[in-house]
């Protein structure tokens, strides 16, 4: 057995990849060897996180280290464990080979984490096996004994407990061993699939350019991942091999042989030896552990839903209350800026550009911010405490009405706040199509930017603007409630139809709960607001300078009002131009306009009827601006902003895809531009189905 | 012993062994990869609040399936002691 000629190369750079199942503490372990240096995108072509960072030998040498996304088998049935295998079997172009792999397990789940470290021995590369949370093997009552496991693999084995630091300087001496040896481990193939392992092989070596050991480890994956999943950025196998498993496939399925099953419990036999020596187990059955107590509760009939609902809304509060005060000063901020720049420079077109478009523009989504920091800070406690498995084994059955799984209920739940962060939450779903349900009907739920318009509209209503506070609440409430109602119903559709597929699984680990760890939850959290920024910054600023631009232009005479530079300007135009479609609607070119100002963010909404309708902008109190609405009138002399226009233009806030920050989000987490616009398209499409439904039938009734 | 039961009869709280379920199917395989074999001892742990899914112990952590599966997996139910 030869090694790659580039591992022995002492000057290059080694590459290590970090592997493990999900919850055994790898990215603790990751982030306390490479500190901040690390470098957080995507895999091109699949939105799959990848993190690269850099660690030091005990010599100062630089080491590249790929903290590979959690799996629990190579045989993959989710992005993240498609991006694992294809990465360590040097499937992907985009990304090196490792030369080397540190494998980390969770000693209190030995054998179950071990089953991925059986596939990976396979591979015969140099691997580190990191023995992490010994403290929770030791309260489970379980004795690993680290030596035994070293000499028996053949590698170097480190107990830790990676959340104490325990462990990182051993493994970055090992890391910084030149000579780091290849695994002794020998398990033998079961017989009845051995012949078809070798045949498998042969061909992956002649056709498909394999080296030995590689092919050999490829080959039993083959034979476990039934409906091998493919992602973007991955190489297929050759024709020759695939024919050769499809002949190998049928001949089974004749003799009804279980080739999957056969093999899995062949490993998990060669797992059962290593433990038998190296893990002195005191009790097997430990019945109920500290998690199994506290799922006594949140998991219970009655509890459970007690502690969901208390989580839920402790969330919601913080989210309202907390974010109040920071986005105050980033508003203040954004005024300061505005008229900084006002004063320094000569009026004039650029100067508008900067102001009104760039600086405004930016200001209205990053407002936001503050909300989604909370929103991202929450999901990530919820995922390292482990409440989130919970949550989604309760939702479960609920979610499962309309095709759905567990684990869509709290990125859908995020949404109410703001769909970005959910739609960011939804990489935990492991199925693709799941997961693009999730994400289509996601802006649905009635984000906190629509409140302004509800609110608006709703003061709208009546003339002194005093509605009674139980039509208040219940118009809110049948808001969120019609948006809550048309994202199940379309998620139930695109089960059906669009994104038809297998009934989703809930086959989910519950992990023991956990300590969370601020830093890396706060780290995470830092990380998915800089790429949000990154991403849909640009895209958000372009936009903004487009609506901008549309008002602006072309110019009207010196001494017009701001009503009448937007009356004639591009976006009046366009206001105009789009009358005779929102017309059945009851809307009015005038409301076209605020609803083209909209996809900035929905809230603008209000600062562009202040505009149009020529009032002087208030935060605090819209009393003039309800006023002008309600003296609006249409040419013939009818009001414009009836009560049921006002509902009808709630109705289409709750349903049409205005938000352009969630555009591309959506783009971002999709990879395409063909999903964004088709929520752009159905949603709006369905939206004025909806209001013109609700704004016929209702004038026929007389309203 | 026992009569082989289906995984969502037994009761919540009773151990149990694996006796045997369906050898093809994504669930399946992905079940046997977590550990659930013929042979393996398991726990029904409890199912959630609105009856489905089910927690089970199997080696030593907690995993949910749907009933869905859970009717295909028969079990040999242990008499406690």
């Amino acid at each position: 057995m030869s090694l790659p000629a580039h591992v022995k190369t002492a000057n290059r750079k080694p590459v290590y990849a970090f592997v493990g199942n999900p919850n055994c503490g790898k990215s603790t372990l990751f982030n306390a060897l490479t500190g901040l240096k690390q470098k957080v995108g995507n895999y091109p072509g699949v939105t799959v996180e990848r993190k690269i960072g850099t660690a030091y030998s005990q010599h100062g040498q630089p080491m590249t280290v790929i903290d590979l996304p959690g799996a629990y088998s190579l045989a993959a049935r989710s992005p993240d464990e498609a991006v694992t295998r294809d990465v360590l079997l040097g499937r992907r172009t985009d990304t090196e080979m490792p030369d080397r792999i540190v494998c980390i397990v969770d000693g209190s789940n030995l054998e179950r984490n071990l089953y991925l470290v059986h596939q990976i021995l396979d591979l015969g590369r140099p691997i580190i096996l990191v023995v992490n949370m010994m403290d929770l093997a030791t309260k489970a009552g379980l004795e690993i004994r680290v030596n035994q496991l070293e000499k028996q693999l053949g590698i170097p084995v480190i107990a830790a407990q990676a959340a104490r630091g325990q462990g990182v300087i051993e493994l970055k001496l090992a890391m910084s061993r030149q000579d780091l040896p290849l695994p002794r481990h020998r398990w033998d193939i079961p017989a009845e699939i051995s012949s078809a392992v070798s045949e498998i092989q042969a061909s992956l070596q002649n056709f498909d350019h394999k080296p030995p050991l590689i092919a050999r480890a490829e080959s039993l994956l083959l034979l476990t991942d039934q409906d091998p999943l493919r992602v973007s950025g991955s190489q297929p196998i050759s024709p020759q091999t695939s024919k050769i498993l499809q002949n190998w496939k049928t001949t089974w399925e004749k003799a009804g042989t279980d080739w999957a099953g056969t093999l899995v419990a062949a490993r998990y036999d060669a797992i059962g030896k290593l433990t038998a020596d190296s893990v002195h187990q005191v009790d097997t059955f430990v019945a109920q552990n500290t998690s199994d107590r506290i799922d006594a509760i949140t998991t219970h009939g009655l509890w459970g839903w007690a502690v969901l609902g208390a989580l839920m809304t402790a969330l919601f509060l913080s989210i309202f209350t907390l974010a109040e005060y920071p986005m105050g000063l980033i508003e203040a901020t954004v005024v300061t800026l505005s008229d900084a720049v006002k004063g320094a420079m000569p009026a004039g077109d650029l100067r508008d550009l900067i102001t009104d478009g760039a600086i405004a523009g930016v200001g209205g989504v990053v407002i936001f911010l503050p909300q989604i920091l909370i929103l991202f800070f929450f999901i990530g406690l919820l995922e390292s405490t482990g409440y989130m498995a919970r949550a989604a084994f309760i939702m479960d059955r609920l979610m499962g009405k309309v095709g759905l799984n567990g684990k869509s209920f709290i990125p859908l739940l995020s949404s109410y706040a703001c769909a970005i962060p959910g739609i960011m939450a939804t990489r935990t779903i492991e199925d693709p199509k799941d997961r693009l349900v999730t994400i289509l009907v996601a802006p649905f739920m009635s984000c906190s930017a629509r409140l302004p318009v509800y609110l608006l509209m709703i003061a709208a209503l009546v003339p002194n603007g005093e509605v009674p506070l139980l039509t208040k609440v219940g118009l809110m409430l049948l808001m969120y409630a019609l948006g809550t109602f048309g994202a199940f119903g379309f998620a139930w559709l695109f089960k059906r139809t669009l994104l038809k597929g297998e009934p989703p699984l809930m086959i989910m680990e519950l992990p023991p709960y956990r300590m969370p760890k601020i830093k890396d939850v706060t780290l995470h959290m830092i990380e998915r607001a800089g790429l949000f920024l990154k991403r849909a910054g640009t895209i958000i600023l372009a936009i903004s300078i487009v609506l901008w631009a549309l008002t602006a232009f072309p110019k009207a005479r010196e001494e017009a009002t701001a009503a009448e530079q937007i009356a004639q300007s591009y976006a009046g135009q366009a206001g105009k131009l789009i009358e005779p479609v929102i017309k059945p609607l009851g809307f009015n070119w005038e409301i076209g306009i605020g609803l083209i100002s909209s996809f900035a963010a929905r809230e603008v909404f209000v600062s562009s009827m202040s505009v149009v309708f020529n009032v002087e902008e208030d935060e605090e109190d819209t009393t003039p601006l309800r006023e002008a609405l309600q003296n609006s009138r249409w040419p013939d002399g009818r009001p414009l902003f009836t009560p049921l226009v006002c509902l009808t233009l709630m109705i289409f806030y709750v349903f049409a895809m205005q938000c352009i920050s969630t555009v591309a989000i959506v783009k971002r987490e999709t990879n395409s531009w063909k999903w964004p616009l088709f929520q752009i398209g159905y949603q709006t499409g369905f939206a004025w189905l909806l209001c013109l439904a609700v704004f016929q039938i209702g004038s026929a009734l007389g309203y | 012993m026992a009569d082989s039961i289906s995984l969502s009869a037994l009761t919540v709280g009773a151990s149990a062994v694996v006796k045997s379920y369906p050898i093809k199917g994504t669930a399946f395989i992905r079940l046997r990869e977590m550990g659930l074999l013929p042979g393996t001892r398991i726990i029904l742990m409890r199912s959630a609040p609105m009856g489905d899914p089910l927690e089970i112990k199997v080696r030593g952590y907690n995993l949910t399936l749907r009933k869905a599966e859970a009717d295909h997996i028969s079990v040999e139910p242990i008499e406690d002691k």
